[in-house]
């Protein structure tokens, strides 16, 4: 037995929240596609009301935003949590639990959406039972993340590595303003009505809504962030210093940034003025953040050109920097004034979404995958493909969304020469469609390359399990 | 080397060491905004427009801008049961539903049975996710749609539907712009009416009754009207007993068509007042 050299990790459960977080990226940027395509021509909305455009939208959300990157950070977070603390998981059942409820729970969310089960609540659609159960189920995840950090020697690693804490700094967050918002009373097994109403409803959605931008899709894909870049060049993080700046600023800063979302609304003035003040200020540590990602490369450069997962990692960095410089714009009230309500709102979700969040992940499940069954992939040729198809598709998709949305707002706000508004509303929406069009092409093109993903993972496993049974035969 | 583990060196070192410590520490950290954003929002008046509760079922008044809300007076009658002085709906000679001391522009108001159902249907279907109902304080929006939105209009909305996205039009002040029939036609094929929308038909809200829920089930309207007093809403225990008799014989359709005429009728406001700075 040759095990004392390097530590046994469970790996099993990590195996298959990898190959299902694959699944769901496949399934919920084809409902984003089918969603986009909706707008750009209504007739696909074929009277069916389980896929209305509104329900596949919601369904959209929740398969990518919770499912996909609620499985990425699951398993990103088990396997690096044992690989930063040099033990296995506080609980292998545990962790199998969870990401066996984990599945069916969202499941079982994106069925109850399409049947028009919701709460009505932007980003908090899921109904009570299930609130609860994904709430539980959230709280077994980040137990056994704690007490498997907790379990580690003391004297081998005495420090918690910096992707730990954004791990549980992203799954304390999410915890508390997600039991926050949910909060509601029951009218039926199907349906409960929120305790808040009006504006401090308002406020507290937003709080948790851009939170699951700040914590869920940022925090945790920057716990990614810090241990799969520097794994995968092969060098120490840049700054360490950056890193502690970077994680407390982030924890105390984003949660301030919700009421950005509420300019000009009922919404009282000092209440958005502070999210939109905090929001430009996280300018700072979002581009240290990226920075300190970026520069981990520096004398590395040239590895840019053959390792194809590192290109994801890499442009998924300059995206966050684009979409982190971007957010704090919108924010700024003039800009705010124009761009609220429009399409460069979703323009702007997607540049974060695609472009940092998808790609920073696809790179660490491409990476994983390699290391959990210990082989190359099936083909380096297809991840380039997926590469090109992904960048190529969130391009599209986000340069439609700018002009769409500009033009939205300037013509919503525009007046002729005899003082009257220029176009009527509908009038906007058609000069929408050639823009719509774009970006349904945009995100097919990304789906398509979540289907390539799909397929070359699938290859991949099916080639190591099939070398892994040769060998088996080879030593009987 | 063990010398450098034994006393931490500053404060995140030994957050870093305890990872318990740690997390307290985060949690902190992220609950500040909440305190300082969110919860004055409870208590500060000028956050509602100075509407104000002022008894325990949720009854509201505004001394400031007494034309924002529907004052009535609650009491508790000789067998415990809560009535008010005005009644919000009534059944007409003709056994139809219908409002009853509340005339258009008295106030915000809690929604009839009819209206909530509707509401329920609204969200449903997802329409916040193309329609905003929260018009901003520009000059084209209130040409567009009207006087910009008060947080008091909102206030017995359970959630808000204050919306991010005008995929199509805000529908704030929407009540009483187009005629029922319109509402109709609309919803059953919106391109018949706006030949440039994108927006889905919806034929199946003509087709079930709004009594009945998912799965067949009864859709539970004193359930509901009830829940809604628990969270503040005002509603007398009569307008709570008759809440599933007034959506009787109704579809979907009709439902959805009264919320959606009575949004923003509620109030008149004034325009030479300023509501809001």
């Amino acid at each position: 037995m040759d095990t004392t050299a390097k530590p046994q990790y469970d790996n099993g459960v990590v195996k298959y929240l990898t190959v299902g977080a694959i699944v769901f990226l496949v399934l919920g940027t084809f409902m984003g596609t089918f969603a986009a395509s909706q707008l750009a021509w209504p007739q696909l909305n074929f009277d069916i009301a389980e896929i209305t455009f509104a329900r596949l939208r919601v369904m959209h959300t929740n398969t990518v935003i919770f499912a996909f990157g609620g499985m990425t950070l699951m398993a990103t977070a088990f396997y690096t949590v044992q690989r930063t603390n040099g033990v296995k998981l506080w609980s292998n059942t545990m962790a199998w639990w969870t990401a066996i409820l984990f599945t069916i729970g969202l499941l079982a969310v994106v069925v109850t959406i399409s049947l028009g089960m919701t709460t009505g609540k932007e980003y908090h659609e899921q109904e009570w039972p299930l609130a609860i159960a994904v709430a539980l189920v959230w709280t077994l995840y980040t137990f056994n993340f704690v007490m498997t950090i907790a379990s580690r020697n003391k004297e081998t690693h005495p420090n918690v590595y910096v992707s730990n804490w954004f791990f549980m700094g992203m799954m304390i967050a999410i915890t508390y303003l997600y039991v926050v918002n949910g909060l509601a009373i029951p009218v039926s097994l199907f349906r409960s009505y929120s305790m808040f109403a009006g504006v401090q409803d308002a406020m507290i959605q937003w709080w948790w809504g851009h939170n699951a931008v700040g914590f869920f899709l940022t925090a945790g894909f920057l716990a990614i962030m810090y241990y799969f870049v520097p794994k995968q060049a092969q060098r120490p993080i840049y700054s360490y210093r950056l890193s502690v700046i970077h994680f407390w600023a982030l924890m105390f800063g984003y949660v301030w940034l919700g009421a950005h979302h509420l300019q000009y609304t009922a919404l009282p003035d000092w209440t958005g003025s502070l999210g939109a003040v905090i929001s430009l200020a996280m300018i700072i540590p979002s581009w240290g953040g990226a920075l300190n990602g970026m520069l981990t490369l520096s004398g590395a450069w040239d590895r840019l050109r053959t390792d194809y997962i590192l290109r994801f990692l890499i442009i998924s960095l300059a995206f966050y920097a684009m979409s982190t410089f971007e957010g704090p714009v919108m924010a700024a009230k003039t800009v705010n004034a124009l761009s609220h309500y429009t399409d460069w709102t979703v323009g702007h979700v997607h540049s974060g979404a695609l472009g940092w969040v998808a790609m920073v992940s696809i790179g660490a499940l491409y990476h994983m995958v390699m290391k959990l069954w210990k082989t190359e992939m099936y083909s380096m040729q297809l991840i380039n493909f997926h590469f090109w198809l992904a960048t190529i598709g969130t391009v599209f998709y986000i340069v439609a969304m700018w002009v769409s949305g500009i033009m939205q707002g300037l013509m919503w706000r525009a007046y002729d020469e005899y003082g009257t508004l220029a176009y009527t509303f509908a009038e906007s929406v058609s000069a929408m469609h050639p823009y719509y069009a774009m970006r349904a092409f945009g995100g097919l093109l990304f789906f398509s390359g979540a289907v390539v993903m799909l397929y070359n993972v699938v290859m991949t496993i099916r080639m190591a399990n099939a070398k892994a049974s040769q060998k088996v035969e080879a030593h009987a | 080397m063990s010398d450098q583990h034994d006393k931490p060196k500053n404060i995140q070192d030994g957050l870093e060491r305890n990872i318990f410590a740690l997390f307290v520490a985060t949690a902190l950290a992220v609950s500040i905004a909440g305190i300082v954003e969110i919860v004055p929002l409870f208590y500060l008046k000028s956050a509602v427009d100075y509407t104000e509760t002022t008894d325990k079922y949720g009854n509201v008044k505004n001394e400031k801008f007494p034309e924002l809300v529907w004052e009535r007076t609650f009491t508790e009658d000789a067998n415990g049961k809560l009535v008010a002085d005005k009644a919000l709906y009534k059944q007409d000679k003709n056994g139809k539903w219908t409002l009853a001391d509340w005339k258009k522009g008295d106030g915000v108001r809690p929604y009839t049975p009819l209206e909530l159902a509707g509401r329920d249907i609204y969200l449903r279907e997802g329409c916040y996710i193309c329609h905003s109902q929260m018009i901003r304080p520009f000059r084209d929006e209130r040409e567009r749609y009207g006087h910009y939105s008060l947080a008091t209009e909102s206030m017995y909305d359970h959630p808000m539907q204050w919306g991010s996205k005008r995929t199509g039009p805000d529908l704030a002040r929407l009540g009483g712009k187009y005629s029922d029939e319109w509402h109709v036609m609309h919803l059953l094929r919106p391109q018949d009416v706006v030949p440039e929308s994108v927006m889905p038909a919806y034929p199946w809200l003509a087709e079930n009754m709004v009594s009945e829920d998912f799965f067949g089930t009864k859709r539970d309207m004193q359930k509901r009207l009830s829940v809604m007093r628990t969270l503040g809403v005002p509603y007398t225990d009569e307008e709570i007993a008759n809440a599933d008799k007034a959506i009787e014989g109704y579809t979907e359709m009709d439902a959805i068509v009264a919320y959606l005429q009575v949004l923003g009728t509620m109030v008149k406001l004034d325009d030479s007042k300023v509501y809001r700075q």
